[in-house]
């Protein structure tokens, strides 16, 4: 097979990847969901849960294609961008040609960068402690995630941050997921409907399901 | 000494006779013939696309940024082809006909009957570029009946067919020019033609971008450059449509032929002020269910909808009872026109009549009217700022296609040797007034299947004349000419722009040699014509430089040749003491005030040579035979 | 009414542009924008000035010649016209106006506000055709296509090429000029002969010419003087994935 270098099989790789870390995103709040078990359950079932995943060489492939597909996702998005100011001849004195698209659209390099600088606070406080930190062990002899994510959601200002970090999150899967689908050439009126319907409610489900966990952790420490 | 060289034979197998006995040139040798193409637009991006195929070196020059904004992009109604997928009786003879009598038996019955033979092939070639032709639901293609013919053979592609017809033309030609047979010259305008030994060698043409005077040459030069119903100024035309190039040609010895047939389109948006541009035209499809009328008395000043019915005059419906809002083009401007200028026109300008759809809404209901409507009244009520649902529109004739144009034989060649016309820049097959829906036509036949076939005839000859060599001293004679003409339009510094003097040539000829003419207002027009080309040679104003980009250069040659044609026009008019198609001559009309046609004295075409220099033109004339469809009366009673 | 211009001036694509301001009074309400850059052309060689030179041809929105940006928008604030079918009644007695040429790297400016779009064309010369010699075609009906097809194909086909889409777009991307030829000719059966090399070649050439890529952000769906959809996108995208595979 013959793959021609243009923008738009880069477009292709961003789309494929996209899709592919929205995806990651179901099964790790299904992960996260489990922290609002009763507390016992929880403490328990979380710390089994983390240990599973990175005891298993299955889990610990795909995670490389997460990072790959992480870097993949951001660099080529970086590289088109790039192409894209220089596609533009100096800028417009009077611009308001925001006026017929969504900001979110215009801005996703913004909001995509945004949430890589989450994913570094996110790793450094949970992925870094977990796998070099001084970390507790449970009753079953597992390292002690949960105290460490319970602990952090007991700060409000962390709270306010990883909320935030969530909203611009779904921001940009709002535009995201339904791009993805253009790019990859969903041109029937019919199905294009039902895919911004349920790109819609994903986005919904998956930025609110992060977004409360540490609320709930929250107002459940008060 | 005109020579038509219309082929011997019954007039149904002419073409094919042609076809058989034309010379041609072998694939070999066809690599080593140059052509140029002036123009692009419908007949000039065909018949570059269709001439590089066969392999000829074509160069193509056209004054837009791209082919594919020429002006037969605004063609709205379809193109006619009689392929009778309808069933409904239609035959090449009928077509053939139909265009003869519209042309009201002015128009060279071996030309006229050639168009409607090959006009089926050219559907075929557009679908199979891709033209997406009205389709009904069995996939079948859709027809309607258009011009007040009888039969259904219009093919359309919604209300813009010219956009997609072209289109396709310039997609054949972007692949030529891919292929590298095909070279375009954008921003180019042809400024003079370059004439050795008696045969067209090439043109001298300005680059627009940098000024750059070029010499091309060329084997043989096809003029596809349009008509020049932009010279009344306003006009439904595009704003660079111009004469400029028929007009060199003309004064290098092509003979014009029939240059004061014009036809106004009575379904225009009227003239809203001294500043407008063009005036935009609205389909004459909306004739279909409106009604048009005006006040009975002069001077009313009652908004539309307040004027009850008694005091409204259908006036159109009144006087030919039987084709009503449908009646011809030609009739329907000539009586808006009429009552215009009886003081009866309304709106602001009093320059207009009403075009009502009060009943159709009322008896189809505001959806229906919609439905058939919805775009041309958004058009309208984007471009005027009234809502037609509400109010009547207001309409005004304005020009709109040129039937006049280059003398061209059978062959579609001048009376220049190695110089053709082709499309609207000839006159040839539409006569005295133009069927709806076939220029587009005529643009197509002309260039992919007529020209490619005759032009091999002339070029059979000229593959011994080897390259055509720039430095030849006609060249420079042309060149030094072109120059020195572009230099005595900036060096007036007068005080009138360019477009000045274009409005004073268009009001003119719209009152005197529109829609009515009369010796009186004709002669008056040549003189009032030459009062004005005098002002301009003093006052004229050309702002910049003529090496380097300057609209204003390019304007004012361009009005420069419009003064000149339009006084052609009024002599020619003034010849033809007859009223025929689109040329009304007050003089000579019925008791009710229809055309008098005078076939015993004027069954000829009019054409024109040996002007330039000071010198008036000469008439000569191409007499008209009918041997198989005898010329009959129009009636639209 | 009285409006006051400022009007971008540039030589040619070398030279630095700026701004010159001009007042204008007496402008009647139903003029078009064109025809009042017409008046003002019209006093600079009254006043000894050069015009501002524009590009404009039919004026009545199917050329695709004209195309500014006025006031920060791509043919006005209107959405879905040409610059030629904005009139003067719809801006305000005095207001300042702002006219820019489209400033898009792949379309240089070849004075003020006229550009040079021979990128657009070379798309098309890319491969925005079917292949067929003058006259050895079938009949017309030969081919049978369905009705909705057949104005499918031409909703995508009515593409003017003025290039507002791409003067819109903050990317100053191509896609929906490029796509809705593709999607024209993908629609129509006579068109799928060729379809897989034409969308290659014409994505490649949107790219050799500096056009950016498409990221949806559907500004230019909402400017098109003809309505295009980004559909006509997502279609290219369509055929060009099936070409990836299946070529």
């Amino acid at each position: 097979m013959n793959v021609p270098h243009t923008t738009l099989t880069k477009k292709i790789f961003i789309a494929l990847t996209g899709l592919f870390l929205s995806f990651f995103l179901i099964i790790h709040l299904a992960g996260n969901l489990q922290l609002l078990l009763p507390e016992q359950v929880a403490h328990t079932q979380f710390n089994s849960y983390s240990h599973l995943l990175s005891g298993n060489p299955v889990i610990k492939l795909v995670s490389y294609v997460l990072y790959i597909a992480i870097f993949y996702h951001a660099f080529d998005a970086l590289m088109l961008t790039i192409g894209n100011w220089r596609a533009n001849d100096g800028n417009y004195d009077k611009d308001a040609r925001g006026e017929v698209s969504s900001w979110i659209s215009r801005n996703m390099g913004i909001l995509g960068s945004v949430i890589f600088l989450f994913l570094v606070i996110h790793f450094k406080d949970y992925w870094y402690i977990y796998k070099f930190g001084e970390t507790a062990v449970d009753a079953k002899g597992n390292k002690d995630l949960y105290i460490i994510v319970i602990e952090s959601f007991k700060q409000l200002w962390y709270v306010v941050l990883y909320v935030i970090a969530m909203v611009i999150l779904g921001l940009h899967l709002w535009h995201g997921i339904r791009s993805a689908f253009t790019t990859l050439g969903l041109y029937h009126e019919k199905y294009i409907k039902l895919v911004r319907y349920i790109s819609c409610l994903f986005t919904f489900i998956v930025s609110l399901g992060f977004a409360i966990i540490p609320i709930v952790i929250y107002l459940d420490s008060k | 000494m005109l020579d038509s060289k219309i082929p011997k034979g019954p007039l149904f197998d002419k073409w094919e006779e042609y076809k058989s006995k034309a010379k041609t040139v072998s694939p070999a040798n066809k690599k080593k013939l140059d052509i140029i193409v002036v123009g692009a637009g419908l007949a000039g991006a065909s018949a570059s696309a269709s001439l590089a195929e066969l392999g000829y070196n074509v160069k193509t020059f056209f004054f837009q940024d791209s082919s594919r904004r020429a002006h037969s992009v605004a063609a709205q109604g379809g193109i006619n082809a009689a392929k009778n997928y309808q069933n409904d009786s239609d035959t090449v003879y009928r077509h053939f006909a139909d265009t003869l009598k519209g042309g009201d038996f002015r128009a060279r019955e071996a030309n006229v009957y050639r168009l409607a033979e090959i006009s089926s092939k050219v559907i075929d070639q557009a679908v199979a570029q891709g033209v997406p032709f009205a389709r009904e639901y069995g996939g079948v293609l859709s027809n309607r009946s258009f011009g007040g013919v009888q039969v259904k053979r219009t093919f359309y592609a919604r209300g813009q067919t010219g956009q997609q017809m072209l289109l396709g033309a310039y997609s054949a030609f972007m692949r030529q020019v891919a292929l590298g047979s095909a070279k375009e010259y954008k921003r180019h305008e042809m400024l003079d033609l370059v004439v050795i030994d008696g045969k067209a060698r090439g043109i001298i043409a300005r680059d627009l971008v940098t000024g750059n005077i070029e010499r091309h040459g060329a084997h043989a030069v096809i003029l596809a450059t349009g008509g020049y119903g932009k010279i009344y100024y306003l006009s439904t035309l595009a704003i660079g449509s111009n004469a400029s190039a028929q007009w060199k040609v003309h004064k290098r010895g092509a003979y014009m032929a029939g240059v004061s047939w014009v036809q106004f389109h009575p379904t225009c948006l009227p003239q809203s002020g001294d500043y407008q541009s063009k005036l935009t035209l609205m389909s004459e499809a909306l004739r279909n269910d409106g009604r048009i009328w005006v006040p009975e008395k002069k001077g009313e000043e009652r908004s539309p909808n307040d004027i009850p019915e008694e005091e409204r005059d259908y006036y159109l419906e009144r006087k030919y009872p039987s084709f009503g809002n449908l009646a011809p083009r030609d009739i329907a401007s000539r009586s808006a026109k009429e009552q215009i200028d009886a003081g009866l026109g309304v709106g602001g300008n009093k320059n207009a009549v009403f075009l009502d759809f009060k009943d159709a809404v009322k008896e189809h209901g505001e959806n229906i009217i919609r439905e058939r409507y919805g775009n041309l009244f958004r058009m309208y009520e984007k471009i005027t700022g009234v809502d037609p649902y509400k109010q009547p529109m207001m309409i005004s004739p304005a020009a709109h296609f040129t039937m006049g144009g280059l003398w061209v034989d059978y062959e579609l060649m001048t009376t220049i040797p190695g110089l053709f016309a082709i499309g609207e820049a000839n006159f040839s097959d539409h006569g005295a007034n133009r069927l709806g829906a076939n220029s587009l036509l005529q643009a197509s036949v002309d260039a992919y299947f007529v020209v490619p076939v005759t032009i091999g005839n002339y070029l059979a000859d000229e593959i011994k004349s080897g390259k055509v060599s720039i430095d030849h001293p006609a060249f420079q004679e042309a060149e030094t000419k072109v120059k020195e003409g572009l230099d005595r339009l900036i060096s007036i510094k007068g005080r009138n722009s360019a477009e000045c003097y274009h409005r004073r040539l268009g009001e003119i000829l719209w009152n005197n040699v529109g829609l009515v003419r009369s010796k009186e207002s004709l002669e008056r027009a040549i003189v009032l014509l030459e009062e004005v080309r005098e002002d301009f040679w003093h006052n004229l104003l050309v702002s910049g430089r003529a090496d380097e980009i300057n609209s204003e250069l390019e304007k004012a040659g361009r009005v420069a040749d419009y003064l000149e044609l339009g006084s052609l026009m009024a002599y020619d008019a003034l010849d033809r003491e007859e009223s025929c198609g689109a040329h009304f001559r007050a003089e000579y009309q019925t008791e009710e005030g229809e055309a008098s046609r005078n076939d015993e004295k004027y069954s000829y075409v009019s054409v024109w040579g040996g002007e330039g220099d000071g010198k008036a033109p000469e008439l000569f004339k191409e007499e008209l035979t009918f041997d198989v469809l005898k010329p009959i009366v129009r009636s639209y009673k | 009414m009285n409006i006051n211009l400022s009007v971008w001036r540039q030589k040619d694509a070398g030279s630095k542009g700026a701004f010159e301001r001009h007042s204008l009074e007496d402008l009647n309400k139903d003029m078009s924008f064109l025809e009042m850059l017409d008046v003002l052309n019209e006093k600079l060689i009254r006043e000894g000035g050069l015009p501002v030179e524009f590009d404009s041809d039919c004026r009545e929105g199917i050329c695709g010649q004209c195309g500014i940006v006025i006031n920060g928008r791509a043919n006005g604030h209107l959405e879905g016209t040409t610059a030629c079918q904005m009139y003067m009644r719809h801006f305000k007695n005095g207001e300042c106006i702002t006219v820019e040429p489209f400033k898009v790297a792949a379309f240089p400016v070849i004075r003020d506000l006229k550009i040079d779009r021979s990128a657009l064309d070379r798309i098309i010369q890319a491969g925005g055709y079917i292949s067929v010699h003058t006259g050895s075609v079938p009949d017309a009906n030969a081919i049978m296509i369905s009705k909705d097809d057949v104005e499918s194909a031409f909703d995508s086909a009515s593409c003017i090429g003025c290039g507002t889409c791409v003067a819109t777009c903050k990317n100053s991307s191509a896609a929906l000029f490029t796509g809705a030829k593709i999607s024209h000719l993908a629609k129509l059966p006579q068109g799928k002969v060729e379809a897989q090399e034409r969308v290659v070649n014409m994505v490649e050439q949107m790219d050799k010419d500096g056009f950016g890529s498409c990221t949806n952000t559907e500004a230019c769906e909402a400017e098109c003087p003809q309505n295009i959809s980004v559909v006509n996108i997502a279609r290219m995208n369509w055929e060009y994935n099936k070409a990836l595979l299946l070529r």
